[in-house]
């Protein structure tokens, strides 16, 4: 039985890889003459804000706890996050997003909201996630900023003052 | 009498000889046609993308299509004028104005000509127009989105054929009627009374610079004829437009002959630059006319038309020198300008030769008064006074003309079913071939522009009999490719199209990929009826009406159990996508609909309405497989009947098992 639901999920997990991969690391290029640049580099190069690593000397963690940070990163959970995660432990789509600022270092949260794809294809822990939840977490085009306003968000939901 | 008669049936004689001709002229010779390297020369390996974006008008099918060049793939299907239930165009509430006209809402159009919009005479990959045939209209695509933005009915019109052609900095697009039609208050005359009472009309399209919004700016009353095509003047010509027309005869009944008689129709020029100052000297004269104008908002994601009750109109005669006549043989179709706009290119469908009219000669022409006499009140200028010189030795049946960067011309022929390219300063003949068969028009990435790419030529042919699989009496229609890098044009590629592929124009991939639109952003959903995150998810009663405010993200629809709708009432899902992601839109459909689905990009809200007609329980589902547990993504509705004891209630991810329902109907429970 435990062996039949592991070959199942690897099955979707892969059928997940392949519906789901978007790499589109663009180069940036300048061109007067249509003609001249490929348009694979320029469809290439469109601006997303997507794949964005965050390394650990790029965030500060304070206490107390930003307010207005904290009040931005409702408003984008509610947007964006909350179809899938709820504040508790339950998994929906999604894991519950209670305690996970004391599981999870800051910079692992943000790369996980930021750098999805790179997440999910290298960082161990990641990917025991998505075996539990069998849906890759979708791009939701949030900056780097955001994603810092949501950890703030995460918490306060974590009853840091 | 006996001379009469000759003189009727000639044309028909020679027109039926040219069909029967087809037959025989039909191309045996294509196959061998193709060389050695043709394979290699249009293969784009898997992953590689093209280098020709090809706009290709849909013909009766009423959409516009896209393919890669070289490679001939189908890359999407844009839908303008006739409803397209995969993406729910027309079906959905926010589609459904695009389609409305003055004569209410009309699910079918007949797409014919394709313009891009230019700058300084050059493609800009902003946008693409076409025209409805039938019910007269202009549609402009957003080539940032690749979806019809604005749709613009022309009133004073009928058989909108010779349009959109568009000027050297897309300041106007024009649109000739085809059909000439009584124009005013009184239209219940008597059709042989077409001579006093029809009369034709060019109108001009003004486009914003920045927006591309449309407006009539005015249009222009001409004698009662056919207008066929149009090409816009650039360079020294750029202040003109010329159109081809047809029935000088002025006839209403049996036109194969009856406009068919005299040797030369005319191509018309049109000096807007000076129609433009009589419109600011006040020579326009409004008319009373009822039109739609529907308009797309990328924010609102919703479409709005609006009636328009006025159009401002131009008289020749109280304009002078703003509309000359330019005899042509005979039947004239095609009229193209070349690359310098010195030359322009006339094709009577009917004649054996290519006349090339020189724009220098026709402003000597005009300034010397080398009239031959009028039309309707109208000069015509004298043929030999304006011809640069006529092609000789052609093929039959020439129909249009495009240019490369060499000063070469390459002409369609429908009869012969040839391509045949000659040098637009000596007129000589230098090469042709064969198409299978039966060529409309052709296109030449950037051929119409000051700047041709001159890589390619594309037929686009009626008929496709013996070159594909047979798939029943109707086989698809088709388009070659030739390379004409070099001397001698080679066919590489047969692709076929959708619809009847009327025209096209091609242009660099680079222009328009770089910014082609990726998702609509969620935080600019100004949609009246989005439900920006799960928290504002309900379901509401208003009267007879059930709105459902909805989410959808991989993988599941917020709500996903819905209950208490009654028989009678109406149901509006306003369906969001909640995704950021490109090319993860969600669909809609629900059992039973009298509609279609919805396709909803991600950060966009659509709209199906539904009319239940029966109680019970009707499941609904994502129609685009969207995530590994996109079969999981469903829910379900529950009909009751009129009277029925249940409560509108909603919910998501709610397992507890079924409660005594609540008595008090009408008011809404979240589980
Ligand atoms: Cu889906």
């Amino acid at each position: 039985m435990k062996l039949k639901m592991i070959t199942a999920a690897t099955i979707i997990y892969g059928a997940l890889l392949f519906t789901a991969s978007c790499g589109n690391e663009g180069v940036k290029t300048e061109t007067t003459d249509p003609a001249a640049t490929s348009p694979q580099e320029l469809a290439n190069n469109q601006p997303e804000t997507h794949g964005i690593e965050i390394k650990e000397g790029d965030i500060t963690i304070t206490s107390p706890l930003q307010k207005d940070l904290v009040s931005a990163g409702k408003s984008i959970y509610e947007l964006k996050c909350q179809a899938c995660h709820k504040l508790n432990e339950e998994k929906l789509v999604g894991p519950g997003w209670k305690d996970v600022t004391k599981k999870r270092k800051p910079v692992w949260i943000m790369n996980m909201i930021t750098n999805t794809e790179a997440m999910l294809t290298s960082d161990p822990e990641a990917q025991k996630l998505l075996e539990q939840c069998l849906v890759r977490m979708p791009n939701q085009n949030i900056s780097k900023d955001e994603a810092r306003q949501i950890l703030e968000f995460m918490r306060e939901n974590d009853g840091e003052k | 009498m006996k001379h009469i008669f000759l003189k009727r049936v000639l044309p028909v004689a020679f027109l039926s000889a040219g069909l029967t001709g087809m037959q025989a002229c039909k191309p045996k010779g294509t196959q061998s046609a193709v060389t050695g390297d043709a394979a290699s020369k249009a293969y784009v390996a898997p992953g590689k993308y093209d280098e020709f974006y090809n706009f290709v008008s849909g013909g009766f099918s009423g959409q516009m299509s896209v393919y890669g060049l070289p490679s001939g793939r189908l890359l999407r299907v844009i839908p303008v004028f006739s409803v397209d239930p995969e993406k729910g165009w027309g079906y959905s509430e926010e589609t459904k104005p695009m389609l409305n006209t003055s004569n209410g809402l009309i699910p079918w159009d007949d797409l014919h000509h394709i313009a891009l919009s230019v700058t300084n005479g050059v493609h800009d990959g902003r946008w693409a127009f076409g025209n409805a045939n039938n019910t007269p209209r202009i549609a402009r695509i957003d080539l940032t989105t690749f979806r019809a933005a604005e749709i613009i009915e022309i009133p004073n019109s009928a058989g909108n054929h010779s349009s959109p052609f568009i000027t050297e900095n897309s300041e106007y697009v024009v649109a000739g009627t085809r059909f000439s039609v009584p124009i005013g208050d009184n239209q219940d005359v008597p059709i042989n009374s077409y001579k006093d009472n029809f009369k034709g009309t060019v109108s001009f399209i003004g486009l914003n610079k920045d927006s591309g919004d449309m407006h009539i700016a005015f249009q222009i009353l001409t004698p009662g004829i056919n207008f066929d095509l149009a090409r816009a003047g650039k360079g020294k010509s750029a202040g003109w437009v010329f159109f081809s027309c047809y029935n000088s005869e002025k006839a209403n009944t049996l036109l194969e002959v009856n406009a068919s008689q005299k040797d030369k129709d005319f191509i018309m020029a049109v000096n807007w630059k000076k129609a433009e100052e009589y419109v600011k000297a006040g020579k326009g004269v409004k008319k009373a006319v009822r039109y739609a104008h529907n308009k797309y908002n990328e924010q609102t994601h919703t479409a709005i038309s609006t009636i328009e009750k006025e159009v401002l109109t131009l008289d020749p005669k109280d304009c002078p020198d703003m509309v000359y006549f330019m005899p042509c043989p005979k039947s004239p179709h095609g009229c193209d300008t070349d690359p310098s706009g010195e030359y322009i290119v006339g094709s009577g469908k009917l004649a054996a030769i290519i006349p090339v009219f020189s724009f220098s000669k026709i402003q000597q022409a005009i300034t010397g008064k080398n009239y031959d006499g009028t039309f309707d009140g109208i000069p015509v200028l004298k043929y030999e006074a304006v011809l640069h010189g006529e092609v000789q030795k052609t093929g039959l049946g020439p129909l249009h003309t495009e240019f490369d960067d060499k000063g070469n011309a390459y002409t369609s022929f429908f009869v012969s079913s040839e391509i045949i390219k000659w040098n637009i300063k000596d007129l000589k003949v230098l090469d042709r071939v064969p198409t299978y068969y039966s060529i409309g028009h052709l296109s030449v990435p950037g051929g119409p522009t000051a700047k041709p790419y001159g890589k390619y030529v594309i037929a686009y042919n009626k008929i496709t009999k013996d070159r594909y699989l047979p798939t029943g009496p109707e086989l698809t229609q088709s388009a070659q490719l030739y390379d004409i890098s070099g001397d001698k044009m080679k066919l590489i590629l047969d692709f076929p199209t959708i619809g009847e592929p009327h025209y096209a124009e091609a242009l660099p991939a680079a222009l328009i990929a770089k910014n082609s639109r990726k998702i609509f952003k969620i935080e600019e959903n100004k949609n009246p009826y989005a439900t920006l995150g799960d928290k504002n998810a309900r379901v509401e009663r208003v009267g007879k009406d059930i709105h459902v405010y909805m989410t959808s993200i991989r993988s599941h629809f917020t709500p996903d159990n819905i209950e208490g709708v009654k028989l009678g009432e109406t149901v509006y899902f306003h369906v969001t996508n909640l995704e950021q992601d490109w090319d993860v839109p969600h669909g809609f459909a629900v059992k039973g609909a009298n509609n279609a689905e919805l396709l909803i990009m991600p950060g966009e809200t659509q709209t199906l309405k539904w009319v239940p007609e029966k109680a019970g329980i009707f499941p609904m589902y994502c129609t685009d497989f969207c995530s590994a547990l996109h079969q999981e993504m469903q829910g379900y509705i529950r009909v009751s009947a009129p009277g029925a004891n249940v409560p509108l209630s909603f919910s998501t991810g709610s397992t507890e098992p079924a409660a005594a329902q609540p008595s008090k109907d009408g008011s809404t429970v979240k589980n």
